[in-house]
């Protein structure tokens, strides 16, 4: 972006100077300009890299509530333990109170950054409608547009269906998510549910992109058009508008309640999934039901500019909170996709190791995939595998 | 059928007895009407001791599955006569679906297949089952998930009554474009119709004798809508204190169905998130053609597979279960108090369900559909009843 700006003020000062003579060259650098600006907002790989000073990212952590707090310090210790070039910038988010400062700083911090790791805010039910879900603020106010979670069968959780790999692309801004509520006659309470052109079409191109990316062969898009014609059938032309452009990968759609009844029975069946807001949170918690558990899956918000990276079902686990026996596999994945997204690949990729040697450890598990280990044993596991693979680490 | 012509008579009667004993009348004709809740929906029509229950074949499976219920009525000399009504799916106008409608008011009972809606067709043209269920005001549409005893499955216990609210929610077909390319969806949720939900739910779980009633939502997210929705079902809670009650957000009960489906016993819940849960709940007891549905209003009942699947793929080529419509057929029997001919329609269909060389395709087996229906006959004839010759 600084490079770009750039770009754009020296042809300001410099072309009154050539403005007659060289005509040429100014065709030239426009043509220069406008590639660059093209290249930047294509996809996600050219998303300016993220503030790296001294050779340390910073990255904003947001602890959150419940499990969320206990969890990230995990996440610090471990890679203070792995030497991991990242120093984290703490935003508490106070989710009792109705200012929105709170979340406005963890926004401007995450702004600064270009990266965040966080927990799950509490969305109080019994405080005013007017109180907005904080999650849903950070996510919108930062246009995350895409949630991507990948459900894996890991090998030492012993789950009813086996060989599942289903990636889940999710609308994050929009859908029924747009809290947008009223109540025009007492008693009568309209929710509104947007879809628009746009983001179905951004969205649809990330997951067509992602899956050729990941080498992927088929799309679904999960929809409700048979009610919903103009809403989703709005965002199904867009899925199909976006797949002509994609030929070696095959599309098909599938009706949400269909969908679901699907996964429970035959899940290896599906690929990619691409699908609105609501729907994909349904889906998404099924998938993970169906992988171990909340406990083990890692979910990713991506935007143009910005990436955040949390569990996938975003859960606050109030009540196992600060009772060490919640499962740090999930915050931990997330962890290394961070790194992976920092293009630190080689600590992603240890820390990864690490934490699929100790799943398969059935004495290790927690209390939510039928073991009876504690949290903090787990990750002291985890950390003596890394260590064990003789990279740098820190003193015990 | 018996309140409205108590009213009618007792509107003749009147001028006769206004002056001697209009307290007495009247009190007995308030009785009457205050009686006809949910549970004693005026008995249907019944003329020479049979009844008339209306038909709608609808599109993929339906007529087919449609004509083994006749096949199987006829068979164990059920006294309901059929009378069919066709809805072209095809066509825009909607004359079909009110013809059909209008039949459903007149026998008051009717028994459905799904009919497809095109997405090819307009934005105007309504989902025809939709339009069926607004109009008759089905407000309830009910689906008990059980695990079936001859039917392998990854989770076995399951016991699961969920209520949907089927005529408002998402499903108001209110949708606008106001700007090109931004398109507005209404989802309603009305207080009346969430405490009338929520009603019919806790008098269901007290009829059946359930311990507890768990209303599933999202409101953390739409805190009006489904705020609003979650108030009703505790207010209605607080007039139930047997029955506990609880809530969880769709989202985990969705996982929880995954992993744990036997914690749960009764679901009240607004249109969407029911249609979610009762397929997930579907899919968990054994598939699509195991569970039959039931749609109840104040004055009518409609009964139809659980997860209203066409089923066009495979139409007309006798792989189909038909266990869900045989045994939501019971439930109309039910419905219609004969009880002893559903409850020996519903014994043979779970002995042919146990004979896993009988499974159909669906169920992993190699059964065909007539094969069957024809063990249902027989052993709905080993057990004695009066029964046509085969």
């Amino acid at each position: 972006m600084a490079a770009h700006s750039a770009v754009l003020s020296m042809s300001k000062i410099i072309k009154p100077f050539w403005g007659g003579h060289l005509g040429n060259t100014v065709k030239v650098f426009g043509t220069t300009l406008t590639s660059h600006r093209n290249k930047s907002s294509l996809t996600r790989e050219n998303i300016p890299p993220p503030a790296k000073y001294g050779g340390r990212h910073t990255v904003t952590l947001i602890p959150g509530d419940g499990i969320g707090p206990e969890l990230l310090n995990h996440v610090r210790e471990v890679f203070r333990f792995s030497c991991v070039p990242v120093d984290f910038e703490v935003v508490h988010v106070n989710s009792a109170v109705e200012t929105e400062d709170d979340i406005n700083n963890a926004i401007t911090a995450i702004r600064r950054n270009g990266v965040a790791l966080k927990g799950n805010i509490e969305t109080k039910h019994t405080m005013a409608p007017s109180v907005k879900s904080r999650n849903n603020l950070l996510r919108t106010s930062l246009d995350l547009y895409a949630n991507v979670m990948h459900c894996q069968s890991l090998p030492g959780v012993q789950t009813r269906h086996k060989n599942i790999d289903i990636m889940i692309i999710r609308e994050n801004t929009e859908g029924e998510y747009s809290s947008l509520e009223h109540e025009s006659v007492s008693g009568v309470v309209e929710s509104l549910k947007i879809i628009t052109r746009n983001n179905s079409l951004r969205i649809a191109d990330y997951a067509f992109k992602l899956a050729r990316e990941k080498g992927r062969r088929r799309v679904t898009a999960v929809h409700k058009a048979n009610i919903m014609k103009l809403g989703d059938g709005l965002f199904l032309q867009c899925c199909r508008e976006v797949a002509s452009g994609y030929p070696d990968i095959t599309f098909d759609s599938m009706i949400v309640d269909n969908t679901t009844m699907q996964l429970v029975s035959k899940p290896q069946q599906f690929d990619v999934m691409v699908m609105p807001n609501l729907y994909g949170n349904v889906v998404s918690n099924v998938c993970a039901g169906l992988v171990g558990g909340p406990g083990l899956v890692p979910g990713a918000n991506y935007g143009h500019v910005y990436a955040v990276f949390e569990t996938a079902t975003r859960n606050t686990g109030k009540s196992i909170a600060n009772r060490n026996i919640a499962n740090p596999t999930a915050m931990l994945l997330a962890s290394c996709m961070m790194l992976d997204h920092l293009k630190l690949y080689d600590h992603a990729s240890s820390i990864r190791n690490a934490i699929l040697n100790t799943m398969n450890e059935t004495r290790l598990h927690t209390a939510d995939i039928g073991g009876q280990g504690t949290t903090s044993e787990v990750v002291q596991t985890i950390m003596r595998f890394i260590q064990s693979k003789g990279q740098l680490t820190s003193e015990y | 059928m018996t309140a409205r012509s108590v009213r009618s008579l007792s509107g003749a009667l009147k001028p006769l007895f206004s002056n001697r004993c209009p307290g007495v009348y009247g009190a007995a004709s308030c009785n009457q009407r205050q009686k006809s809740t949910y549970t004693t929906i005026p008995p249907p029509a019944r003329y020479g001791g049979r009844h008339t229950v209306t038909l709608i074949p609808g599109d993929g499976i339906g007529p087919e599955l449609g004509n083994h219920v006749r096949e199987l009525f006829r068979f164990c000399c059920v006294p309901v006569d059929f009378e069919v009504v066709n809805v072209d799916s095809s066509v825009a106008s909607e004359d079909d679906i009110n013809n059909a409608i209008m039949a459903i008011r007149r026998n008051g009972v009717a028994l459905k297949g799904n009919i497809e809606t095109n997405h090819n067709l307009p934005p105007s043209y309504k989902s025809r089952n939709n339009l069926l269920r607004t109009t008759l005001d089905l407000y309830a549409n009910v689906m008990h998930c059980q695990s079936l005893p001859g039917v392998r499955t990854r989770h076995r216990n399951i016991d699961i009554m969920i209520i949907r609210e089927n005529t408002e929610g998402e499903y108001s077909s209110l949708e606008h474009e106001n700007v090109p390319g931004v398109v507005e969806c209404l989802k309603i949720i009305t207080k009346t119709k969430s405490l009338r939900i929520a009603d019919y739910a806790f008098r269901t779980a007290r009829a059946k004798g359930r311990r507890r009633v768990t209303a599933v939502h999202k409101a953390n997210i739409m805190k009006l809508g489904d705020g609003l929705f979650l108030e009703c079902c505790k207010e209605v809670a607080s007039g139930y204190p047997e029955i506990t009650f609880d809530s969880m957000i769709v989202d985990n009960t969705t996982m929880q169905l995954v992993s744990r489906p036997q914690q749960f016993d009764l679901m009240v819940m607004p249109n969407l998130y029911g249609n979610v849960v009762s397929n997930v709940c579907a899919g968990l007891v054994g598939g699509p053609g195991l569970v039959p549905g039931a749609n109840y209003g104040e004055d009518y009942a409609v009964f139809e597979t659980g997860t209203r699947n066409t089923g066009k793929s495979i139409a007309n080529r006798n792989t189909a279960n038909p266990t869900a419509m045989l045994l939501a057929s019971c439930l109309l029997l039910d419905h219609l108090k004969l009880h002893a001919y559903a409850s020996m329609i519903r014994r043979a269909i779970l002995s042919t369900v146990s004979e896993t060389r009988l499974h159909t395709a669906d169920l992993g087996g190699q059964g065909s559909t007539s094969e069957v229906v024809q063990s249902i006959m027989n052993a709905v004839q080993s057990t004695g009843p009066q029964t046509l010759s085969i």
